[in-house]
């Protein structure tokens, strides 16, 4: 009978998590070799829903081409938006008046509030909580009201333009925006206190999934991925763009490189957010909100461009070539979750294929955002 | 990371494969032109960077261009410029290429960052004959090069040698054409 137990042991085999699983968020694939519980290999097949963004790009205008980037990370559209924009503002060289940038910062921390919030609740709902995602639609549906009034649409926007925004804001979105704040703090310790130090999610949590400093080096991961592994590394502090260096914010460094400490990067970074778009709000200063001189032909000069952002998930960053006609020559949209994902295969290895589920979710994927 | 170090030892590669008899690649050069200085030469048409540039290190200005330093380098130095990389800590963040058509030339590009809080980016690039576009896989350096590399062959087809799994990634397995090159018919 040991004989027979023990020949089993290393028998392994296939199993396909997805292409549709709640667990992939979308439609990713993971085509694992099991032995038993554990996995042996995680291999992601990516590509269900590509689109070839990279090659519309070349195919389209400058202006054109806004439209897509927002459809890349429909949880995060505003920050990939400021990406692009802030990439054609610096070829081109083009200034922004300081009420426009001050705007988009409102608008891309509010964003990434609601990215957070909801991955909060889905991350949960991965680990089998259904409740909280109930409380993050609630708050996240906010959000998208507030965004609604000022651009127009509730994911994909279009907000703003080559050289500021495409129209001011009312002061109902100030009033609804300090209210909105003033109802997520007081919401927040209570998600801690109801989700966070539950000892069901902690157990799921502490010391699951871990990935090493140097891990997330070789992959370059970036983003909260990274942060929760104790490199302090954020690109509005490390490479400073728009307005950021204004506001007086810290960027929140976890060191036990555990599913614990991405979910804790995530729920202090909403407090954060939380405190620009106030500081935005009370300094923000009058004038226009569209460039006076930005020319109606955007042709960039000949050569290369490189412009990275921090969206919800990490670094965005956007390189081009231009040959001074009104279409990219060619354009290079680099996704932060495409890095991500890819240390999945070697830091999922032997691991509980329950546990590799709170792993996967910890690394927030947005899947049209790996696919482009 | 140490910004010196690393710029005299890129300089260094990239001077050493300039003498070197290259069988196609970098032969066709007359002289070295900085991009941005590129367009004081007259060109013929808009659709390619003016004049070729020389294999070489350029500091590039910031602002205007988005990273800092930018080498150009043969095919076969990228692994040993990745080495230089990562031994002084820094990231690779994006592996593409670019496919100059009317060159007859494909070109990688290689963009890296340091993420221990100094801001610097690197760019190398390097251009091989547009029909046998071979570059050496840096993906035994950096494990992310893996994925970046596989896409880069699927959308451009660029043959990363020795790549432990070059097949589709974003496409599907059946595909047999590469979308991005600029010659490509849907």
């Amino acid at each position: 009978m040991t004989l027979l137990a023990e020949s089993q042991l290393h028998e392994t085999f296939e199993l396909n998590l997805g292409p549709q699983h709640p667990a992939t968020h979308g439609v990713l694939r993971v085509k694992l070799t099991m032995d038993g519980e554990y996995i042996v290999k995680a291999e992601p097949v990516l590509g269900y829903i590509h689109r070839m963004h990279e090659k519309m790009g070349e195919n389209r205008t400058w202006a054109q081409f806004m439209a897509n980037v927002g459809r890349m990370d429909y949880l995060s559209a505003m920050s990939f938006n400021h990406g692009y924009v802030a990439l054609v503002e610096r070829a081109m060289g083009i200034e922004v008046p300081e009420r426009a940038e001050y705007l988009r910062v409102i608008t891309v921390e509010l964003n990434r509030i609601q990215s957070h919030l909801l991955w909060w609740g889905a991350f949960v709902l991965d680990l089998g909580g259904f409740s909280p995602l109930l409380y993050a639609f609630d708050d996240r549906e906010q959000i998208l009201d507030l965004l609604e009034t000022v651009t127009g649409s509730r994911l994909t926007y279009s907000y703003f333009r080559f050289g500021g925004l495409y129209n001011d804001i009312d002061e109902n979105f100030v009033d609804g925006t300090r209210a909105f704040l003033k109802r997520l703090r007081s919401r927040i310790p209570m998600y801690h206190d109801l989700v966070t130090y539950n000892i069901i999610l902690m157990k799921r949590l502490i010391d699951v999934g871990p990935i090493s400093a140097e891990m997330c080096r070789k992959y370059g991961a970036t983003g909260p991925v990274l942060r929760g592994s104790g490199v302090d590394f954020d690109i509005r502090k490390n490479e400073p763009y728009s307005v950021y260096p204004e506001f007086d914010f810290d960027v929140p460094v976890y060191h036990e490189c555990d599913c614990m400490a991405r979910y804790m990067v995530r729920m202090d970074e909403m407090e954060q957010s939380m405190r620009i778009i106030e500081q935005a709000l009370d300094k923000l200063p009058d004038g226009p909100v569209k460039a006076k001189k930005v020319p109606k032909l955007i042709k960039p000069p000949v050569g290369d461009y490189y412009h990275a952002v921090e969206a919800a998930r990490g670094t965005f960053s956007i390189r081009v070539v231009s040959n001074k006609t009104n279409k990219p020559y060619r354009m290079k949209l680099r996704s932060p979750t495409f890095s991500n994902l890819s240390l999945f295969e070697e830091a999922s290895e032997g691991m509980l294929l329950a546990d590799a589920l709170a792993l996967m979710g910890s690394l927030d994927l947005v899947i049209p955002e790996i696919d482009r | 990371m140490d910004q010196a170090k690393i710029k005299r030892e890129l300089a260094a590669l990239a001077a050493e494969g300039m003498p070197e008899p290259e069988p196609v690649e970098e032969t066709v050069e007359v002289e070295a032109v900085p991009e941005e200085q590129a367009d004081a030469k007259p060109k013929k048409k808009g659709k390619e960077k003016a004049e070729p540039r020389l294999n070489g290190l350029i500091e590039t200005p910031y602002d205007e261009r988005g990273a800092h330093v930018d080498v150009q380098l043969n095919p076969d130095q990228v692994v040993r410029a990745a080495e230089i990389l990562d031994s002084e800590g820094m990231t690779l963040e994006a592996v593409t290429g670019v496919d100059w058509l009317k060159e007859k030339q494909m070109e990688a590009v290689y963009d890296y960052t340091y993420t221990g809080g100094e801001l610097f980016r690197v760019v190398i690039r390097a251009r091989a004959d547009r029909d046998q576009p071979d570059f050496p896989t840096i993906s035994n350096v950096f494990g992310g090069a893996n994925w970046h590399e596989r896409e880069t062959w699927d959308l451009l087809g660029i043959n990363f040698t020795g790549h432990p799994q070059l097949e589709r990634l974003l496409l599907p397995e059946d595909a047999d054409f590469h979308p991005l090159r600029k010659d490509y018919k849907p």
